[in-house]
């Protein structure tokens, strides 16, 4: 076969063992031989190899540590006596929750959870949900971020800037985060919102001391969503959302010591959960949330499961920021 | 004199014959002359590219707000334009380095313009993942905190190792060629031209040694090349496949978005070839004989895809799981009925009928087929993000998606801005593989299948043991 070989290599200088060195003088003048050219097209093989390790070899050069803990301002886990971190929970008893139809108001938790985090329009990091019941009738379901064990946001991340505490719940550097969205599909529940503008937000949002677990105030271009109050649970505050709660119908609590409370009673987390089988969001998904429910439709607050409709959540700040633009959900 | 510089810079010691010589001055003749006609087209371009740069501009003053986009549909017509770029991008390694593994010879007229292709479209596809950014500010987090777990990360470092392999991959088999512009236009351009031939060809002369070289440096690419090329297709599917929404969760992604890469490269490939053909008179190497081979290649990447539809929505479809339902009635019957069906009959059904009929089986009926091919596969693309991200997570009314006035005038200038490098390029670079289809004219020429072209295969092994 080599000898049909009509190829240029062959026919211009046969039999020549190193050929090379014979036309070496024609290019005399331009410098380059064959040596250069072989080194350059290895290097340009090579070029494609560093790139995966472009980011390591930052790392290693201790540009960045990504060990360290992302975020600035976050406070060390909260313990029990004996030392143990605590793996806040929050049980929403759906016999309570009456989508605040008997006060005639907007859903209180969504309302206090807006102005305490000056969630800017239309975010609500504490949503409620109007669902079908399978008989006929609906059920209002309060729904704040899950707080899943094995967060499909977290996972998907590029930058780490949405990650995982020792409490078990999930937060957002929004110092890191670069907006790309993945988390936002991501996320099953829908519970994460994006700052598409200069959000409208209270002018004394813009004095806060930002930190991921108080995200105030809202940064332009990045993803917010429910961070589960921790800030205020090591201080012993409820979150907003319980405290604005007229039903008392969401509890708040550690998984640790098994205890929970809305505020009115304090009640063992795990007896509440197993005796009234409660329920989690898209269990078969297997994102392990930490939120729980308890079947229901308000009854206990005395709702008729047929008498629909909720007030519309309203946000008390409109444009007050200078620039601030709202938008649709 | 001119005799003699070809002789030492082209490859064949052989007296040029008139058919060479009439190769090489067609290859030249795009970087000899310009007319109006070409700086008219670059002006338009330009103008749209200038228009884009505003609408980001406008974007990045404001904020993503200026999109269509909202909470529940967060991605929309960029990631497609973006997954749909990063698609043709195959075009350059299926028709070179498939191509060249399975020694088609026809290919080699297609060669170069597939690598441009390959080139431009990854450039003009990774610029609308940043487009798409909230902050682009903080792109450079990536590199400095990214995680190996996310699927953007796979993205970015598939999507960078490509793009050095296809342009290492379009600048190799270009350097004889580049030798052959640097000795025939010596003294003859403009300073810098001479200055970039004489850089680029780094040193070629055409000797034994080098072509050995040359060989081995193809043949590794040409293997190399293909790995890396269905892999950035199939992390390109993962950013949408490691998500839990119903529409996306299906392990045949990876193989269902690199068949639609493929066939969307051959469409594009197509186009590009018909343009440049008329525009700089390659009749002679872009043959009928050429488009109509692509077309049967984009035949067979149809039924490809007609296959992967089929699973793909017979598996959901028998089963009617939670938002299945909600998601086949959109695409079938409701919102987005007209488009998704002129995808699948126009265009996956439709290339296969025009390649197949003689009558419509000639140039102009396979460029209108290519044309089909890349209308649909830029609405898939469009419905799978848009139509994915639509089925409702909980019990919500199903949100609305319209691209703005920003969007459309980005997608535009990101087309514009393909158009221009690839005009560019032309004016740059040899746009036909002179030696390729040399060697192949020579190879029809001196009859049979004994003449093995360089770069391919067995002869390696021979030439290194020599």
């Amino acid at each position: 076969m080599t000898h049909a070989d009509t190829d240029g290599p062959a026919e211009a200088n046969p039999g020549s063992d190193d050929p090379g060195s014979a036309l070496q003088p024609a290019t005399a003048g331009s410098g380059f031989g064959r040596r250069r050219f072989l080194r350059v097209l290895g290097l340009g093989a090579l070029s494609i190899v560093p790139l995966p390790v472009v980011s390591e070899l930052i790392r290693e050069g201790g540009v960045a540590d990504v060990q360290a803990e992302p975020a600035h301002g976050q406070g060390a886990p909260a313990r029990t006596r004996d030392g143990r971190v605590r793996q806040w929970t929050m049980i929403v008893d759906l016999r309570a929750c009456d989508g605040c139809q008997s006060i005639g108001q907007p859903p209180r938790c969504t309302a206090a959870c807006i102005e305490g985090h000056f969630a800017p329009e239309p975010m609500e990091w504490m949503q409620v949900f109007e669902a079908d019941l399978p008989g006929g009738g609906t059920q209002f379901i309060p729904t704040p971020c899950q707080q899943c064990q094995n967060p499909p946001c977290v996972n998907v991340c590029p930058v780490g800037a949405t990650f995982s505490t020792p409490e078990g719940t999930v937060l957002i550097d929004q110092e890191r985060c670069i907006g790309c969205r993945i988390c936002m599909a991501a996320c099953p529940y829908d519970r994460r919102f994006f700052n598409w503008g200069n959000a409208p937000v209270p002018p004394e949002a813009l004095l806060a001391d930002y930190s991921p677990e108080h995200q105030v105030p809202a940064k332009k271009g990045t993803v917010m969503k429910c961070d589960f109050c921790p800030d205020m649970a090591r201080t012993g505050t409820l979150p907003y959302c319980i405290q604005g709660c007229p039903q008392r119908a969401i509890y708040y609590g550690d998984l640790e010591e098994d205890i929970a409370t809305n505020g009115r009673e304090v009640v063992s987390a795990s007896r509440l959960l197993s005796e009234n089988g409660a329920y989690r969001l898209k269990e078969d998904l297997g994102t392990e949330p930490r939120v729980h429910y308890i079947p229901g439709h308000g009854e206990a607050a005395g709702r008729d499961a047929f008498s629909p409709g909720r007030e519309p959540t309203v946000w008390p700040w409109i444009e007050r920021a200078e620039g601030a633009v709202t938008w649709r959900r | 004199m001119a005799v003699d510089r070809t002789s030492r810079g082209g490859r064949d010691v052989a007296p040029l014959n008139d058919w060479q010589a009439r190769l090489e001055e067609t290859a030249l003749t795009p970087v000899r002359q310009t007319g109006r006609r070409f700086w008219a087209v670059v002006a338009i371009l330009l103008a749209i590219i200038g228009w884009g740069v505003y609408a980001y501009s406008v974007q990045l003053r404001d904020g993503l707000v200026v999109t269509g986009m909202r909470d529940r549909i967060s991605w929309g017509l960029y990631i497609a334009t973006f997954v749909f770029f990063i698609g043709i991008s195959h075009a350059g390694t299926l028709i070179s380095a498939i191509l060249r593994v399975s020694h088609a010879r026809w290919r080699r007229s297609a060669l170069r313009m597939a690598e441009f292709v390959t080139v431009v479209a990854l450039i003009c596809g990774a610029s609308f993942v940043i487009i798409d950014l909230g902050r682009p500010d903080r792109l450079l987090n990536v590199f400095i905190y990214g995680r190996w777990q996310s699927p953007i990360i796979w993205d970015v470092l598939a999507i960078t190792t490509y793009l050095t392999a296809s342009i290492t991959y379009l600048f190799v088999p270009m350097i004889p060629d580049l030798g052959l512009f640097r000795d025939r236009l010596a003294g003859r351009s403009s300073r810098w031209r001479g200055w970039l031939y004489r850089t680029l060809a780094i040193g070629w002369n055409g000797n034994p040694a080098q072509w050995r070289s040359l060989a081995s440096a193809i043949g590794v690419l040409m293997i190399l090349i293909i790995p890396i090329a269905v892999s950035v297709h199939t992390v390109v599917s993962f950013i949408f496949a490691m998500t839990l929404r119903v529409p996306w969760d299906s392990a045949l992604f990876g193989a269902f978005f690199v068949a639609g890469a493929i066939f969307s490269g051959i469409a594009i490939l197509i186009i590009v070839m018909a343009i440049l053909r008329r525009a700089y008179h390659l009749e002679e190497y872009a043959t009928e004989k050429h488009f109509v081979y692509l077309g049967y290649l984009m035949a067979a990447f149809a039924a490809i895809m007609i296959y992967a539809n089929i699973s793909e929505l017979l598996v959901h479809g028998y089963k009617l799981q939670e938002g299945v339902e909600f998601h086949f009635r959109q695409l079938f019957l409701a919102e987005f009925a007209p488009l998704f069906w002129f995808y699948l009959l126009g265009g996956l059904c439709a290339p296969i009928v025009i390649a197949l009929v003689p009558a419509t089986r000639n140039v102009r009926g396979i460029v209108a087929a290519a044309i089909l091919v890349t209308l649909a596969m830029w609405i898939e693309r469009y419905f799978i993000v848009v139509t994915g991200l639509r089925v409702p997570l909980m019990p919500y009314e199903p949100a609305s998606y319209a691209p703005t006035w920003v969007e459309w005038s980005l997608l535009a200038a990101g087309l514009a801005a393909f158009a221009l490098l690839i005009a560019l390029f032309t004016k740059l670079f040899p746009m036909i593989a002179v030696w390729e289809v040399a060697e192949s004219r020579e190879a029809a020429v001196t009859d049979d299948g004994a003449t093995r072209p360089i770069g391919e295969g067995p002869r390696l092994a021979e030439e290194a043991s020599r």
